[in-house]
């Protein structure tokens, strides 16, 4: 866990009013202790995911939170199916068997 | 505090130029050169830390991986913290869309399954959702946050702020007692609702920081307080802190480390289960001997030990009581 201060030392390229407008935008979000806010592993993988984007493909900020909430959707479903997997591999070998049947192959001409 | 940026030991700012960059390099090189400063080990460490930071900033490649994090001031490689772990793991759920299911929700894919992608919204019927004619209503997502607050503020309640955005706020109110990992929900404080539907929930899970000195079981707080030589053969009346200001404490004469003496009614006070419970404090004492090199002292008990031999550790065995006459 770190703080601001800690962040944008750490980022040369990153400085602190627009982390403030990052927070706002809800890009990031950072836990408030008091008066300060504390960035988890998590926020700070974040902001280092959007330095790389805002660089790598010269991304503006309307276009980032296009991205951001891409991204999210994707991680969200991502983890979605992870749970759905989960509770698959949970049930009775022959309940497996059976989904597995049932789910259609994927074929190259079945579009 | 933090490790010094090498912009920091130049003295420039980080989007300098290289010109400049070199030209604050000179100046500190020279002022600091351990050739104009012998024998002075402070000018010398900083001559090698303005050497460090220019040969990591005149090097443009070096430089620019340094700006982007990738490696630290030492020019050693910093492990990336790669997003997507993170974001699958159990802290992304913090970053999902709005509108995404709650944790412990599948309906999205519930919403799916069994429908053959037909309508959705049967399970949200029960939360107040649902299609009618007009248009689509879907209950708002709730919102998850984590709080830390010390323990004082725990044991006593009280009200906490909790920043959303550097101007947003939610006053949060802590009710005495409360333990760690607790979620406290607030109706209606998630995100807002789709069509006529309520919004849903802020729900923040509390954290406690440790205190220095105060320790909770349950509803007792437990600490210990050192008291002085004389303070426990004397006996005396001290100040005792406990989580709703100090407190005046008579210390029994002849008082030793490890005793406990009980501060009734000075734990937490909280309702649980419906009823009022109130926690007692516990205080043990420690002696803490202090001028342990008074000559006074010492020429003192050196007398006094004569006439009172005594063997703390006789309850460990043989063998122990030699060591307490050397």
């Amino acid at each position: 866990m770190i703080g601001v201060d800690e962040l944008v030392r750490r980022f040369a390229e990153l400085n602190s009013v627009e982390l403030a407008r990052w927070i706002e935008n809800r890009w990031v979000m950072p836990e408030s202790e008091g008066e300060r806010w504390v960035f988890h592993e998590v926020d700070v993988a974040r902001v280092e995911l959007i330095l790389d984007i805002r660089r790598e493909f010269a991304v503006d900020d309307e276009a980032m939170s296009l991205v951001l909430r891409l991204l999210d959707q994707v991680y969200s479903l991502r983890r979605q199916m992870r749970r759905l997997c989960d509770a698959l591999e949970q049930q009775p070998p022959e309940v497996r068997d059976a989904i597995r049947r049932a789910l259609p192959t994927a074929r190259r001409d079945s579009a | 505090m933090a490790v010094e940026t090498p912009y920091e030991v130049l003295g420039v700012k980080p989007n300098a130029s290289a010109d400049e960059i070199r030209k604050a390099y000179r100046k500190l090189a020279k002022e600091f050169h351990p050739d104009l400063n012998p024998g002075k080990p402070a000018a010398e460490a900083r001559f090698k830390a303005v050497s460090a930071a220019h040969e990591l900033l005149s090097d443009p490649e070096k430089r620019a991986r340094y700006d982007r994090g990738e490696i630290d001031e030492s020019g050693a490689e910093r492990p990336r913290y790669s997003y997507r772990p993170h974001a699958e793991g159990a802290q992304g759920w913090k970053y999902r869309p709005e509108g995404e299911a709650d944790i412990g929700d599948l309906d999205d894919l519930f919403a799916m399954f069994g429908r053959g992608g037909g309508a959705a919204g049967a399970r949200g019927g029960s939360r107040g959702g649902g299609r009618s004619g007009e248009g689509f209503s879907m209950p708002g997502p709730d919102r998850h946050y984590s709080l830390t607050i010390d323990f004082v503020r725990a044991a006593t309640g009280g009200k906490e702020r909790l920043g959303l955005s550097p101007s947003e706020w939610l006053d949060v109110t802590i009710p005495p007692g409360i333990e760690e990992g607790q979620i406290l929900r607030l109706k209606g404080k998630g995100g807002p609702g789709f069509g006529s539907a309520p919004p849903g929930d802020a729900l923040i899970e509390i954290h406690i920081a440790p205190h220095p000195f105060f320790r909770r079981e349950g509803e007792d707080i437990h600490v210990e307080l050192p008291v002085s030589l004389a303070e426990a053969v004397l006996g005396a009346r001290v100040p005792v802190p406990t989580v709703t200001g100090p407190v005046t404490m008579t210390i029994p004469k002849g008082s030793d480390t490890g005793a406990q003496l009980r501060l009734r009614g000075k734990g937490i006070h909280r309702r649980r289960q419906g009823k009022e419970v109130t926690g007692d404090q516990y205080v043990t004492l420690k002696v803490v001997i202090g001028a342990s090199d008074d000559p006074e002292l010492a020429k003192f008990l050196e007398d006094w030990a004569e006439k009172h031999p005594t063997d703390p550790r006789h309850a460990m065995g043989q063998g122990t009581a030699q060591g307490a006459a050397a």
